[in-house]
């Protein structure tokens, strides 16, 4: 083994400093007040207005409407991650089971479209998107938000090649057993796939709690923002004189960052576990 | 406990090869069948067509009185330990065994019971609640046998179950499965591509070649009468000395040596002599005998083998270990040991000279077998 050495410390001490200083900056200045931002600029010491402001941000009811919290939009922004998580593993698995063990005509030309149709951003099939969205009438629902964006090619990808490189005796010694296609799914490629499961997890639920665009396009009723659109429309109330609330954002976009580092941390133990576990 | 008719079987594969092809065999119930050849001889497709995992393509496959043809696996009563074992990683020893049952509605209880009663006979039982991935290799293929036995099926169906084991374990896990399938009586498929482990286990063994049955035999018969000269040199070890050989009436000449075959004649002109190396020995005084160049010696401890060559044609020779050796030795065999072969077709001609009545115990052939292995 390597044996540790002070210039190898050196270098990780400025990857984490790197890494770690904006966080920082974030968080401190997120608890001095709006007008001490707005005269001084960022802060790097506390100041002492964590509590209130933090308190402000989740509970106050703001918006248009007033009537939307940040406890609210926390809540969406969580429904949305966790919805597109979920969603897409259950539906990208389905996918590659039906590629990677049923022998229909032209299966990998399927798979083939399928991946390359949807190589292509949102951002480019945006506005069939909306419109075919509309048309259904499901603008400002969390299915709206959530049902476009799962099928995932990414995720349909690499569940499929999990699925092959699962060994052909396991299907055969399940068919022996008396397992059918259904059971051999529930009982064995779902347990097996655990790990792959939790890695997608993580990927999903970030880009799903980072979406930004879908959402803005599909909600109109304030009570379905996420916390995304949430630190924006704090920083668009340019009123006569008023400052905006940069406290508020700060703290926003300290609690935006919480969750899904959490689900990092959380699933990051079954990720490696996973990969350091050898013999499927 | 059944028996298993294979009836005429083909498998052709789209594209038109063919793997196996019109094959009979028919198994009586309880009988340990193994079904031997080199890679890529159709012995795994074969077992795969009982186990119905391939498709037949030609014939009948009857198990019991039953023709499974288009049966599904899981309902054709029988069951398979394979290869690499392919024990459900997620699960519990005593879950993998307790799959197959607990897929049938077998209750509870009797689940319990019949996977203890397993794990009793595989020692298995301080193991039951690891994952495969904590078990050695020896201890898997335990568990993948456990799995079939718990079904209590009317076969089993090994495919080259002992072949991710090092040499050691193999040795012992043949004598636990040729142990098991006697006490359980449940009639059985074995595959291998390994000679030996065919003979060891084989109450009748069935050696293919391209798809086809070379013969079949009790291992003892194949080994003392190969049906052709693939067989001669698939089953021993070393593999039978063929060298090709003139015979005129009743003398051989095989190269510069001669050989009197007292009256006997099978044939005549040229055809292929089939020597065991382990029949060869040290000439004596006075005897017939021919001069082996050697090449050189592998040392086996309980034997010598000596390579080299008779005229212009290889030839090996197992000779006791304390063997003097030179440049060239003497060597005699006695001539019942012959056996011929067409040199076309590779068939067997005649059933060899009839042995001499004296030494009946050694013409069994059972303390040679040992002494070779």
């Amino acid at each position: 083994m390597h044996k540790t050495r002070f210039f190898d410390h050196l270098i990780l001490i400025c990857g984490v400093l790197f890494l770690m200083t904006p966080v920082v900056v974030a968080f401190m200045t997120s608890t001095h007040t709006a007008a001490e931002i707005h005269s001084k600029g960022l802060m790097l010491s506390p100041g002492g207005h964590f509590a209130e402001t933090y308190t402000t941000v989740l509970t106050r009811q703001g918006g248009f409407t007033g009537q939307v919290t940040g406890a609210r939009m926390v809540m969406n922004s969580f429904i949305l991650g966790v919805g597109f998580a979920a969603g897409k593993i259950i539906l990208s698995m389905l996918a590659a089971y039906a590629i990677v063990y049923f022998r229909f005509r032209m299966a990998n030309l399927a798979f083939w479209i399928i991946f390359t149709t949807l190589l292509l951003p949102l951002e480019v099939r945006i506005m069939p998107s909306y419109q075919v969205m509309t048309q259904l009438g499901l603008i400002n629902t969390y299915t709206g938000l959530i049902v476009p964006l799962l099928a995932s090619a990414t995720g349909t990808f690499y569940f499929r090649q999990f699925f092959k490189s699962v060994p052909d005796e396991l299907l055969e010694a399940a068919r022996i057993d008396g397992a059918g296609p259904f059971k051999f799914f529930i009982d064995v490629l779902v347990p097996l796939s655990r790990t792959m499961m939790a890695a997608i997890f993580i990927i999903m639920f970030v880009y799903g709690w980072n979406q930004y665009l879908w959402p803005m396009l599909m909600t109109t009723d304030e009570s379905f923002f996420t916390l995304m659109r949430g630190i924006k429309s704090i920083l668009q109330v340019w009123i006569g004189s008023q400052i905006p609330d940069y406290n508020e954002a700060f703290a926003l976009a300290v609690l935006a960052m919480l969750p899904p580092v959490l689900i990092v941390v959380i699933f990051q133990r079954w990720f490696i576990k996973g990969l350091t576990e050898s013999d499927k | 406990m059944a028996t298993i008719d294979i009836n005429q079987v083909s498998k052709i594969y789209t594209g038109g090869v063919t793997a196996v092809r019109s094959v009979d065999i028919n198994i009586a119930d309880g009988e340990f069948i193994v079904l031997v050849g080199p890679s890529g001889c159709g012995k795994s497709t074969l077992l795969r067509m009982v186990a119905g995992l391939e498709v037949i393509s030609q014939g009948a496959v009857r198990i019991g009185d039953r023709v499974v043809n288009d049966v599904d696996p899981a309902d054709r009563d029988i069951a398979m330990v394979f290869q690499n074992y392919a024990l459900y990683p997620h699960m519990t020893v005593y879950e993998n065994l307790a799959y197959g049952l607990k897929n049938r509605g077998t209750p509870k209880a009797e689940i319990a019971e019949r996977v203890a009663e397993a794990a009793r006979m595989l020692q298995l039982e301080p193991y039951l609640e690891r994952r495969p991935r904590a078990l050695s290799g020896g201890q898997r293929q335990r568990v993948a046998m456990g799995r079939a036995i718990v079904r209590k099926p009317a076969a089993f169906l090994f495919d080259e179950p002992l072949s991710n084991l090092d040499a050691k374990l193999r040795v012992s896990m043949r004598g636990e499965i040729k142990r098991l399938q006697r006490r359980l009586g449940t009639t059985s498929i074995y595959v291998t591509h390994d000679q030996l482990e065919a003979m060891t286990l084989a109450d009748r063994l069935v050696v293919l070649n391209g798809g086809q049955i070379e013969q079949i035999g009790a291992p003892l018969e194949v080994y003392h009468t190969p049906a052709s000269t693939f067989v001669a040199s698939f089953i021993g070890s070393p593999a039978m000395n063929l060298v090709k050989g003139d015979l005129h009436g009743d003398r051989l000449a095989i190269g510069p040596a001669m050989f009197e075959l007292g009256g006997y004649a099978p044939a005549s002109g040229p055809l292929t002599v089939g020597l065991r190396a382990e029949d060869l020995r040290i000439a004596r005084e006075g005897e017939v005998s021919f001069a082996l160049r050697v090449d050189y010696v592998e040392e086996l401890g309980s034997q010598r083998l000596v390579h080299g060559t008779l005229g212009d044609q290889p030839l090996t020779a197992a000779l006791p270990p304390e063997t003097a050796l030179g440049d060239a030795i003497n060597l005699a065999i006695p001539p019942d040991r012959l056996h011929f072969f067409a040199n076309e077709t590779g068939k067997r001609i005649g059933n060899g000279l009839p042995a001499p009545t004296t030494p009946a115990a050694e013409r069994l052939g059972a303390g040679r077998l040992v002494a070779h292995r």
